[in-house]
């Protein structure tokens, strides 16, 4: 079975707010790259990250447990979390896994923004 | 069942259900919600414990078969309820796991939260001794061996299940080590050992989450047995 692929870029819209835009397959196989965008996105003084789902494919289980380690690390650096772009099917999983409690959601980017 | 499914994922539920079959063992999980890593109070821990099943079976033989008998992989000392349906996303399985003290079983469970042809995942309930998730599967090596794997990302629950830690990891290590062996054997494979590789993700203890004692499914099946003979006379 190929390996999924995960597509992970990084941009600023804003001081101290940055945007990752995840695209493609969100598994346990895409840590590396995951952890690297949040590297490119926590210049100094970036107090908040959103992620931006807009082109997610599809996300696992392994993906979700990524979050996770991903959220540790931002509540490390005192940073917040946002996602936007969810599918209906993804927020739900989201409330299902109660990462929403800790990632806040936002219909789109936006909204996620202008939260942080 | 495709990998790329949303029906691979549990549905949205706010408590859990526990089937009318199923409730006798079910006592301490209807009702409750499901809990993940950042609802549990302890350390952040990320276990992986692997055995290297050879070549004579594919990651998808192994999955299906250990869904399908999961129980019965399970060593002596805990009894995993699967109802008459199966192992299903959304799944709610009552489980019993023997204490160490005398008489006293403790009782809590899982939701199945998410299953492809290549793993499957189960959230735990509150009151479970760990918050978060474990995750089941089979992959191809790189010389294209089989190896099966449990994954673990969880918290303990709460502060009395953190004091507990210690005792409790070796126990973990032993249960789910004799469980891959029960798998292996089920596929012919004998004397491989079981790796195990732990990372602490996040040191710091959610001390605001403190209050989960009060679901502690130890405390509740310890005063659920006490009360059982008043319970009886009840009815």
């Amino acid at each position: 079975m190929p390996t999924p692929v995960a597509t992970m870029w990084v941009r600023h819209p804003r001081p101290q707010v940055a945007v990752i835009d995840i695209g493609g397959e969100v598994t346990s196989h895409c840590e590396q790259v995951l952890m690297g965008a949040y590297e490119d996105a926590s210049t100094a003084g970036t107090k908040g990250i959103v992620l931006n789902f807009d082109g997610l494919d599809y996300m696992n289980s392994g993906g979700i447990g990524m979050l996770v380690t991903l959220l540790v690390r931002a509540n490390r650096n005192k940073q917040k979390l946002a996602a936007c772009g969810l599918t209906p099917h993804y927020r739900q999983i989201f409330e299902l896994t109660r990462l929403d409690e800790a990632i806040t959601l936002h219909d789109d980017e936006t909204a996620a923004v202008a939260a942080l | 069942m495709n990998v790329h499914d949303e029906s691979n994922w549990a549905s949205k539920v706010e408590r859990l259900e526990v089937s009318d079959e199923l409730a006798h063992a079910g006592f301490n999980i209807a009702g409750k919600r499901v809990a993940g890593a950042q609802q549990g109070f302890g350390k952040l821990w990320q276990r992986r414990y692997s055995i290297d099943l050879g070549t004579t079976v594919t990651p998808e033989q192994v999955v299906a078969d250990w869904k399908q008998r999961f129980a019965t992989y399970w060593p002596d000392g805990a009894t995993f309820h699967v109802a008459l349906t199966g192992l299903q996303p959304g799944t709610v399985s009552p489980i019993a796991i023997a204490s160490g003290a005398p008489g006293l079983t403790v009782s809590t469970g899982i939701l199945v939260l998410y299953m492809d042809d290549i793993s499957f995942t189960f959230m735990c309930p509150e009151g479970h001794m760990f918050a978060g998730w474990i995750t089941f599967g089979a992959e191809e090596d790189a010389i294209g061996a089989t190896v099966a794997d449990v994954k673990i990302l969880i918290r303990t629950s709460d502060p009395i299940y953190e004091l507990g830690w210690p005792v409790m990891k070796g126990k973990e290590d032993a249960f789910w080590s004799a469980t891959l062996v029960n798998l292996a054997k089920d596929h012919g494979i004998t004397d491989v050992p079981v790796e195990e590789t732990t990372s602490c993700v996040d040191r710091k203890r959610l001390w605001h989450n403190w209050t989960n004692v009060r679901h502690n499914s130890g405390l509740r099946s310890a005063w659920h047995t006490a009360t059982t003979p008043f319970r009886s006379l009840r009815t």
